[in-house]
């Protein structure tokens, strides 16, 4: 049974696309057929991210108004078996999204796809609340940064309120804590929310803690998710998080500040 | 090129100048058309209706592709036409190289 799954945030900026990419490549990478979708209409961004923004023939929009079907629209990764991105319009706004319009596509992608992911733009808006109508799972993707965790205390109670499942009774969206940005280091001076400290607040299940990382950064450069940089440790905390919503128990890894050895001492002191 | 370029191995772009050049194409393609409607979906409407006056398609056998580079693009759509009576199935490929931005 095809799941759909919303990495939402309320907030701007916290990492949603990164996480859409590194998630969904990550499922992929497991053998799992994947579809990631762009529901930031507009400012289309996770072609970037994913490397395929000079491929885009046909989007989102294009299928639900008809002018293009779905298998058009899909792009199939280059890197990766089993994963496909779609796209949204750049040029189109968010009221191109209507619920029968994206409910149809979602139906279709069930067919095919194991896991349909949604990237969601930020607010709480028609695109966003489009991004996590239909979802099963909800991933909230926060920083440790008190208005992040505020914002992200917000989309939980949309999602309580205004989601599919809720309007019909079904069983509650199932919800996961993405802890992104984080930075140990600072955390441990006291300048920065201790993951426990988001944990006891949000007080939904801990899915990943994914830190602070200049890989991240670099493989946005190249158009390439982070996950796929398995040397990094974003890139195999966005692993661990992938397991551990498959079931695998894998402990949390990168929240201490890593104890120097002494020859990194000795080196740092040289250099 | 002087003697020693020979020795030098060529540098590989940095993340950084990738970015750029990345960049660079996918704005310059958006620039152009920020204004225009969607220009595809019609145009692969008409070849479609023009394709169909001669021989009898499957709307499901059309395959459009587009790649931007820097100056160039390539649209390649690709047609799938039915097996005449019997044996295999024929592709006819059309390229369509549009200079300038597309
Ligand atoms: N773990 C990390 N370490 C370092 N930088 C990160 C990390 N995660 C995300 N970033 C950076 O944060 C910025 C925002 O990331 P991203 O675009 O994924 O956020 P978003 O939530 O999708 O934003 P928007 O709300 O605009 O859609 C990017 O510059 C990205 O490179
Ligand atoms: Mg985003």
């Amino acid at each position: 049974m095809a799941k759909i799954i919303v990495m939402t945030s309320g907030k701007g900026g916290v990492g949603k696309t990164t996480s859409s990419a590194a998630f969904g490549t990550g499922l992929a990478l497991r053998g799992f057929k994947t579809c990631i979708i762009d529901f930031d209409v507009g400012l289309r961004n996770l072609d970037l991210i994913m490397g395929c923004e000079r491929r885009v023939v046909f989007d989102f929009i294009n299928v639900i108004n008809g002018e293009a079907r779905l298998s058009q629209a899909l792009i199939k990764d280059k890197r990766v078996e089993n994963l496909y991105i779609l796209p949204t319009s750049q040029t189109r706004d968010k009221d191109a999204l209507t619920e029968q319009g994206v409910e149809k596509i979602l139906n279709e992608l069930k067919k095919e796809f194991d896991y349909i992911i949604c990237d969601s733009p930020a607010g709480i808006e028609r695109g966003a609340l489009m991004a996590l109508y239909f979802a099963d799972h909800a991933i909230i993707v926060t920083n440790p940064e008190v208005s992040s965790v505020r914002d992200s205390d917000r989309i939980l109670g949309v999602i309580q309120a205004k989601s599919r499942r809720a309007e019909k009774g079904e069983a509650p969206v199932q919800e996961h804590l993405l802890v992104t940005r984080y930075d140990p280091e600072r955390v441990e001076k006291g300048e920065m929310l201790k993951v426990e400290d988001v944990l006891e607040i949000l007080a939904i299940p801990l899915l990943g803690i994914i830190p602070e990382s200049p890989a991240v950064l670099r493989a946005s450069n190249v158009g390439m998710p982070v996950v796929l940089d398995d040397k990094s440790n974003a890139g195999q905390a966005y692993s661990d998080a992938v397991g551990r919503f498959l079931g695998e128990k894998i402990e949390h890894r990168f929240v201490k500040v890593e104890k120097k050895g002494f020859f990194d001492r000795l080196l740092r002191r040289t250099a | 090129m002087s003697i020693f370029d020979f020795f030098r191995t060529p540098k590989k772009a940095s993340a950084a100048d990738q970015a750029k050049e990345r960049l660079q194409i996918v704005l310059a393609h958006e620039r152009a058309g920020r204004d225009s409607p969607d220009f595809l979906p019609q145009l692969q409407k008409e070849l479609l209706d023009v394709i169909k006056k001669y021989v009898s398609i499957d709307d499901d056998k059309v395959a459009v592709k587009l790649d931007r580079a820097s100056g160039y693009s390539t649209l390649e759509v690709n047609v799938e036409l039915p097996a005449p009576a019997k044996g295999a199935a024929r592709a006819a490929t059309g390229k369509v190289a549009a200079a300038g931005n597309a």
